[in-house]
This record gives C-alpha cells, sequence and structure tokens, in this order.
C-alpha cells in the first residue's frame, strides 16, 4: 500500500489510452492508498471529469501549455510531484513521458526505472522491466522509499483506469513562469491521409527490417494481394523511405487490430508491439526463434522470408 | 551551428544474447558492440545541420567496449571535427554518473546543440540527454525528427504517435533526442576510417568518474522463452506456407 501519483498525457483533446492504463496500475499498487493524477493542459476541465479512476486530480490550467512543451511540462509536473510527495511516481514511457522521466529524476534525486511492464511496492519498491528491445526480462529493485517508473504502453488493461467515481479536482496555478522557457510550440501537423489506411484492413503483411530492401517490398506487396489485404511496416522501413509514414505500425506509429497480422522479419521491439498486440491472429516468421515477436504471436515459423514468400504466393494464386 | 552528439555502443542487436552465470546481467565476455541506431542519426543529423549552415561537430563517446574507439574514428570519417572518449566503465554506471562525465567534458566547450540518440535500450535508469539537460537548466526535446534553422533560434520537430507531431522554436544551447534524422545515415568506407585511425585525433579524457549509483539494481535477468507464447509451425517452407494459409482462412479471411 502507497500513495502513487500518475503523470497522465492528451493530445488534440484526448487522453491517450496509456494514462488509464497507468491509473489501473496505479490503484493496483496503492491499494487503499491514495491515487493522484497529474493532469497539465488548457482548457482541461472536461479532461479531469473524465480521470474518475484516481481519488484526486491536480490540475494545471493555462494555455501556455495547450500542445505539450517538452520543458515546460517537465517542469511543472517536476513542482506536481515535489509537493505531492508520494512513494511512487508512475509516467508514461510515450514520446511525452520521455521528456518528463528523466527530468523528473535529475531535478528531485528519485530513482528512475524504465522500460518498465509492472511496478510492485509489497515490501520494497520493485519493478518488472523489458530491456534490450525487448529480448531480455529484468527483475528490479530499489534502494530507498520512493521512485519513478517509466512505464510502457499496453502493460495492464485500460479498462479498470476508467471506471471509479468522482475524484476530488484541484485546480492550482502554473508553478512554472511560462515567459521563461525556451521552448515554444509553433504548431500542430495532423498526418497526411496515406495511400492505403492500415487501421481498416482485415488483413495486414507487415515488413521489417528482415526484408532488406526496397525491392523486396514488391514480393510481400503480391502477398497482401493474393490475401486482400495491405502490406504495412516496422519502422526502420519507414525511416528508410520505402514505405511511407502512413503504413508504420507502433508507438510512433499506428495501433491497429485487423484479423490477421502476418510479420516477416520483424524482431518485435517494444515500440512495434505496442501497436499491434491486439491484432486478432499474428502469425511471424523470423529466422531468429529467440525473436521477441514470437512472445506476442499465436504462430510462429523459425525460417527465411525469402524461402516461405514465394511459396505463400504460389499457393494462394494456384487457389 | 556547432553541435556535440553522445555516442554509445550497445550490444550488438543480431548477436545472440547469453546471459551471465549470476543470472544478474548478461554474458558479455564475447558480446561484440555497435553504435545505438538512433545516435548514428543524430550523428547523421548533426552532420548535415553542419553542411548546411556551417560550425562544427564534436563526438563523445563514454564507454569501455573494444568497439568505442572504432565506432569514434567511424565518426571522425564521416565528417566530425572532435572525437572525445570520456571514462571508460561504462557498465553499472549510473545515468547520473554519466551525465555528470558529459556535463565536465562540456566545461570550457561552446556548443549550441547537445545531440543524442532518442534512447539505448539497454539502459535502464534514465536517458542521459534529457538528465543532462535537467542538470545543466537547458531545454530538451526528445524524439525529434526534424531540426533546422541557426545558432540563434532552432526549429525542431517532435513526433508523437499516429503520426502527429509538432514544431517548436527552442533557444539554444538545447538538448535534442533525435528518433531519425532528415535522411537515412550515411555509411563510411573502411578506408576512411583506417585513415582517421592513422591521424589519430581522437582524444582521451582522463575524467574522475563519479561513482554515485542509481538506486536502482537488477536482481534477476531472463530470456523470454524460446516461442514465448506463439505455437511453432515445423516443416519445410512449403508444408509452414500450406499451415499458415489454413489458419489464415481459418481466422475468417
Ligand atoms: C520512441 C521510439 C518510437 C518507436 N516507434 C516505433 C514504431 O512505431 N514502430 C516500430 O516498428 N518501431 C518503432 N521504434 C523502433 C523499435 O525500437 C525497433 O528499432 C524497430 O521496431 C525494429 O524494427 P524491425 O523489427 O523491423 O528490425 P530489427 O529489430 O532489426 O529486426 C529484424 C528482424 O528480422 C529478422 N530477419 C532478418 N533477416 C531475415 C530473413 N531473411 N528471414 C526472416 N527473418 C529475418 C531478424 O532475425 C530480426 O529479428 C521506436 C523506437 C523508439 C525509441
Ligand atoms: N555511455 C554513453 N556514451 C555516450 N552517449 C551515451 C551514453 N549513454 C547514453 N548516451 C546517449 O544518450 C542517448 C540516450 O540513451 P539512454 O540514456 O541510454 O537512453 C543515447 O542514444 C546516446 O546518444
Amino acid at each position: 500500500m502507497s500513495d502513487v501519483f500518475v503523470i497522465t498525457e492528451h493530445l488534440q483533446g484526448i487522453l491517450t489510452e496509456t494514462s488509464f492504463e497507468l491509473l489501473a496500475m496505479a490503484r493496483g499498487i496503492a491499494g487503499s492508498g491514495k491515487v493522484t493524477a497529474g493532469l497539465v493542459g488548457s482548457g482541461v476541465g472536461d479532461l479531469a471529469s473524465q480521470l474518475g479512476g484516481a481519488d484526486a486530480i491536480v490540475v494545471v490550467d493555462d494555455p501556455a501549455f495547450e500542445v505539450f512543451n517538452p520543458e515546460g511540462h517537465a517542469r511543472v509536473f517536476a513542482a506536481l510531484v515535489d509537493e505531492s510527495q508520494a512513494p511512487v511516481v508512475l509516467v508514461p514511457y510515450t514520446s511525452m513521458g520521455m521528456d518528463v522521466a528523466s527530468d523528473l529524476a535529475a531535478r528531485s534525486g528519485m530513482p528512475l526505472v524504465s522500460f518498465c511492464t509492472s511496478v510492485g511496492a509489497e515490501g520494497a519498491l520493485g519493478a518488472t522491466c523489458r530491456l534490450y528491445a525487448g529480448k531480455i526480462e529484468a527483475d528490479i529493485e530499489v534502494d530507498g522509499e520512493r521512485a519513478i517508473f517509466a512505464v510502457l504502453a499496453g502493460s495492464t488493461p485500460a479498462e479498470q483506469g476508467r471506471s471509479g467515481g468522482a475524484a476530488i479536482v484541484e485546480t492550482v496555478s502554473s508553478p512554472v513562469d511560462a515567459g521563461s522557457l525556451s521552448v515554444t510550440c509553433l504548431g500542430v501537423t495532423l498526418p497526411a491521409g496515406g495511400d492505403v489506411d492500415i487501421t481498416s484492413q482485415d488483413v495486414l503483411v507487415v515488413v521489417g527490417r528482415g526484408i532488406e530492401s526496397k525491392d523486396n517490398i514488391e514480393e510481400a506487396q503480391e502477398l497482401a494481394d493474393a490475401l486482400g489485404g495491405a502490406v504495412a511496416a516496422s519502422r526502420p522501413i519507414i525511416d528508410q523511405g520505402w514505405l511511407p509514414k502512413s503504413r508504420q505500425v507502433g508507438k510512433s506509429g499506428l495501433t491497429v487490430k485487423p484479423k490477421v497480422y502476418l510479420t516477416l522479419g520483424v524482431s518485435g521491439a517494444p515500440e512495434h508491439i505496442e501497436g499491434m498486440k491486439d491484432a486478432g491472429t499474428i502469425i511471424s516468421v523470423n529466422t531468429d526463434p529467440q525473436a521477441p515477436i514470437f512472445g506476442v504471436a499465436h504462430y510462429g515459423w523459425v525460417g527465411d522470408i525469402f524461402d516461405i514468400l514465394p511459396e505463400l504466393v504460389e499457393k494462394l494464386e494456384a487457389g | 551551428m556547432d553541435s556535440v552528439v553522445l555516442l554509445r555502443p550497445v550490444p550488438d542487436p543480431v548477436e545472440e544474447l547469453e546471459l551471465n552465470d549470476d543470472g544478474d546481467d548478461l554474458d558479455r565476455d564475447y558480446l561484440g558492440y555497435v553504435l545505438n541506431e538512433f545516435d548514428d542519426h543524430a550523428l547523421e543529423e548533426a552532420l548535415l545541420l553542419k553542411e548546411k549552415g556551417g560550425g562544427t561537430v564534436t563526438v563523445f563517446g563514454i564507454g569501455s567496449a573494444d568497439e568505442m574507439e572504432q565506432i569514434l574514428y567511424a565518426a571522425l570519417a564521416k565528417g566530425a571535427d572532435e572525437a572525445f572518449k570520456l571514462g571508460d566503465q561504462l557498465e553499472h554506471m549510473s545515468v547520473a554518473s554519466q551525465a555528470e562525465l558529459v556535463i565536465s567534458a562540456l566545461q570550457d566547450r561552446s556548443y549550441d546543440l547537445i545531440l543524442t540518440g532518442v534512447q539505448a535500450s539497454d539502459e535502464l535508469d534514465g536517458q542521459l540527454g534529457v538528465w543532462v539537460a535537467a542538470k545543466l537548466g537547458l531545454p530538451h526535446v526528445s524524439v525529434v525528427v526534424g531540426v533546422t534553422g541557426s545558432a540563434g533560434s532552432v526549429k525542431v520537430t517532435k513526433e508523437f504517435w499516429g503520426g502527429i507531431t509538432a514544431d517548436y522554436e527552442v533557444r539554444p544551447p538545447a538538448v535534442l533526442g533525435i528518433q531519425a534524422a532528415e535522411q537515412a545515415p550515411r555509411y563510411v568506407a573502411v578506408s576512411l576510417i583506417r585513415q582517421a585511425q592513422q591521424e589519430g585525433s581522437l582524444t582521451q579524457l582522463d575524467l574522475e568518474a563519479p561513482s554515485d549509483s542509481s538506486g536502482v539494481r537488477i536482481t534477476a535477468v531472463r530470456l523470454p522463452e524460446t516461442g514465448g507464447g506463439a505455437e511453432m509451425i515445423t516443416g519445410d517452407e512449403s508444408e509452414a506456407a500450406e499451415r499458415i494459409i489454413e489458419i489464415i482462412r481459418g481466422a475468417g479471411v
């Protein structure tokens, strides 16, 4: 039993799934202790009312923080955490949390544990973490009474974090003078619509770095065509410029739930898994039997994509 | 624009990882290291900024891996102006201690940007770049996919999720965690790396390694079960293809 402070995040007026997951996790850790949610933004009264999974919500409502400000939000959260003195602080390990967690730790002197999938406060503080791009799982113990845990998205079902009653909302004035910030937001850009909407497909054939070249993606496209689906990809394929951003699945891409998700040469880093773990049937092909993707796949074949791709296409085309 | 880029060697992702006898760390005896892929992007971004607007690129590396020097020489061969090796016992050094090393190496040095990779997936207790920024009171932006501007004012693009990004104006000096450079990192010929090595322009800074503990301890590590929870398909590619098609049809497609 331990009081917990949860850092919540939102974008375009929507609280993230991870915020609710962390509230659910916090409830499990806190038991009868108190769960406080921190919410920083502009005109966020409506968002506060959705955070019933917490016992209390501390809100900083300031036009300067309408859009996430890496410097500003980090400093505001540092002040709120300092004020709360909760022994356990949960930060989403997301694009926003990455600017908050280490800043908070460096300023507060509290130990920080990154890449957490579960957090415990029975007896000593501790966590389970996913390191080395998901290839190693580690048990962690923390010395001392307080710590910050940066938690991977998808670690706990969000459901329980959404329920709950009416939390006590306390609005405080910003502890940070926005005029003193060296970072100013110029605007938010929404993605340009892609040629294909990978979130509405029944079948996705998903290529990772194992596909080796832009040309080889054509073969995956043939397979997708034969199955009436589309080709999606891991991040490195997009960073290479081999497919447009609209095809990216994962933390910094899209979240997809097709009926069939067939991966070819995707290792299964936590950042990829975030975007596809709830797909209906996951089938993975990888030459490495230790590839973490097999941890979320329903079916796996250890072998070479260039051996199996032509077989798949040929058999499908033959009917 | 004068940039400092932090380069970290990480276990080669294509190598099979094995555990030590105590089961609390990797068996590092035969482990090969490579540059963290995001650091390669950070270096690329720094080189592009230099090519477009002038200035310098300095690289810092902390790490005992044999590959560290190779990584720094490769950076010089790609166009970095100076390379420094700071301290050399990376293993079990806390992020806070690494930050202190970086901060002392930065002393008496003028710079506009510190560029790091967005993360290293083998570091448990924080992100070095953000930590350095917080300690120096500098602004930081993580998950950066675009940088433009001059020494007086920098515009950066940060990526959130679902393809949504935000642009920020940042007053340097600032720390940026690079997710992806504007273009894929360049390759460099081995001959050029060898040449950089012969010119010997790498400086070892003998800084005292701070010893504060992170307060975070690994008590046990595990490899995921082979195959994890998946039902593994056996047979050659033809049999496997047959079975995969059966599974897909069974899923109602
Ligand atoms: C903040 C942040 C956000 C990120 N967002 C995303 C994201 O949204 N989406 C995403 O995907 N990643 C994301 N990443 C990157 C992520 O960490 C991994 O680097 C990436 O997912 C790895 O892609 P991959 O599996 O294709 O490549 P690798 O990890 O290089 O894996 C390639 C795999 O292919 C296998 N292979 C090679 N050749 C063959 C062959 N011939 N046949 C069969 N198998 C073969 C190998 O065994 C290996 O497992 C993000 C990272 C960060 C830090
Ligand atoms: N030991 C190191 N030496 C040099 N740079 C490092 C080191 N550790 C971390 N970094 C930098 O900080 C970034 C974030 O890594 P990390 O703090 O390990 O998540 C890396 O991508 C590097 O750019």
